[in-house]
């Protein structure tokens, strides 16, 4: 039987990742990640769980040892955040293109500079390109399942992609809260072994990470994206075979009160419980507004997300980063690109909110749908709006 | 392999472009990179096979009557054999079309 406990959500996640009885764990601990590394150091340490733990020397080498690993079939699962996602970006993109199906926790932190260790979406977004599924959370128990899930995707031989599963750092790393943490049998049943097709194996030589010239390369990367792309219907299944064994259903984009909506805002990560709160609110007061949230950033889902928002005259799209002298926020740059060519359209306000950790409350939810609405109407200068700067 | 890199379309790619049979790069044409072929006057080659050593490409191998010659399918034409022999037997010449 699963069991309901109160639990900070990073050694919730590491729990969720012994569930999954990993073959090897390679990580460098940096803040916000922290908790989850460290409690899975300490269930290795105390033989609570029969892995490899490799403390590494930097991200770099966590990213590289986590592709010698999964070249050899074992499960292997990393966390990192911020810097440390950036210092092992280089090896970041190896990993997909080389098909290595590594599980990665990003615990989401800004990126220097001015140095930051709270949260925003930088970091989610300096990897936006290199090729892995990645998952977008918005509280502890989707960070769980999701991590949980993650396996069974990754692995799946239709698949053979490493997945990043994104939990913001703080606002849920080091958050207390009631999680059901799945029953081992019931894992076990919904996470089949790891069979990676090609392993190193010294009985049945391959070699890998290769030289391709000119002459192949541009078939290698199409390769490579129409497998990201066919992933989809994977991790639709995996959420769905979730959803049977453990009652709780995952959607590329989820829709709290949107339909019919007039109005809806679009969330990223656990700001969107909060924009929920200011919804709920709204609607009382009689406006008509509904939430989307994303769920699955990789591969970006264009058909849920244009049957989500269809009927909205106004969609305002919550953005954590900003992409410096250019459209604003990343989300919003690919919403709008998703609808340029459809006749029907909402008219799309973007808003840079919550940087570096800047809480973004009901009230500012509130006042951001009402002035997005407002800008919808009369139109803006600007490419974007920021939310709550100074001056 | 069973069929060239110029004849693979993107669905005979290998899973994550893993290498299953050895001769990669035996297969590989590393001559198309080059812009000087070496060109050799025999009749100063003492057959002392430093040129064979110096080859980064691992290229130089004995012809039927023992010289020292680069086999063109893979020699880059980088030119360290011509600098190396001793009696200058070798000369780089530019290649044309």
């Amino acid at each position: 039987m699963a069991t309901r406990i109160g639990v900070e959500v990073s050694i919730a996640v590491a729990d969720a990742v012994k569930l999954c009885n990993p073959d090897v764990i390679a990580a460098y601990p940096i803040t916000p990640q922290t908790h989850i590394v460290e409690h899975l150091a300490e269930l290795v340490a105390n033989g609570e769980l029969d892995a490899e733990y490799i403390p590494v020397e930097s991200e770099h080498s966590a990213m590289s040892a986590c592709l010698g690993s999964a070249a050899t079939g074992a499960r292997t699962f990393t966390a990192t955040a911020s810097q440390g996602l950036a210092l092992m970006n280089e090896v970041v993109y190896v990993a997909s293109a080389m098909r290595l199906p590594v599980i990665m926790a990003v615990a989401n932190r800004s990126l220097s500079a001015p140095l930051s260790i709270w949260c925003d979406h930088s970091d989610m977004m300096s990897v936006r390109d290199t090729g892995w599924i990645q998952i977008i959370t918005e509280n502890g128990q989707q960070a769980v399942d999701n991590t949980i899930i993650s396996f069974r995707v990754g692995e799946d031989p239709q698949v053979l992609l490493p997945v990043m599963v994104h939990l913001d750092g703080f606002n849920l790393t080091h958050v207390v809260e009631p999680i059901m943490i799945p029953d081992q049998a019931e894992v076990d049943k919904y996470l089949p072994k790891n069979r990676f097709p090609l392993p190193l194996n010294p009985d049945k030589p391959v070699a890998m990470g290769g030289f391709a010239a000119p002459a192949i390369f541009m078939e290698t990367k199409w390769a490579q994206e129409v497998n990201i792309q066919n992933s989809k219907k994977v991790i639709l299944q995996a959420w769905d075979e979730f959803n049977k064994i453990f009652g709780r259903k995952y959607e590329p984009i989820e829709k709290y009160q949107s339909d019919g909506a007039k109005t809806l805002i679009l969330t990223v990560g656990s700001s969107g419980e909060t924009a929920s709160v200011a919804v709920d609110e709204l609607k009382k007061e009689g406006m008509d507004v509904g939430q989307v949230r994303i769920r699955l950033w990789r591969p970006f889902p264009f058909e849920e997300l244009r049957e989500a928002v269809k009927g909205a005259d106004v969609l305002i799209v919550m953005d954590r980063a900003i992409s410096f002298g250019g459209p604003g926020g990343p989300i919003a740059s690919e919403v709008k690109a998703a609808l340029y060519n459809q006749a029907k359209k909402p008219n799309v306000v973007n808003y840079v909110i919550s940087l570096g950790g800047r809480d973004t409350t009901v009230s500012d939810f509130k006042n951001i749908i009402k002035q997005g609405v407002g800008i919808a109407e009369k139109g803006s200068k600007n490419e974007y709006e920021i939310y709550g700067v100074r001056g | 392999m069973a069929k060239s890199e110029n004849e693979m379309t993107w669905k005979d790619v290998e899973i994550g472009c893993i290498v299953t049979e050895p001769g990669g790069a035996k297969a590989y044409e590393s001559g198309t990179w080059r812009s000087q072929r070496p060109t050799y006057n025999f009749n100063k080659c003492i057959k002392c096979g430093l040129c064979s050593l110096y080859c980064p490409e691992g290229c130089i191998d004995k012809n039927k009557d023992g010289y020292f010659e680069a086999d063109l399918f893979y020699c880059k034409g980088c030119g360290v054999c011509a600098r190396e022999c001793w009696t200058k037997v070798i000369t780089m010449v530019e290649e044309v079309e």
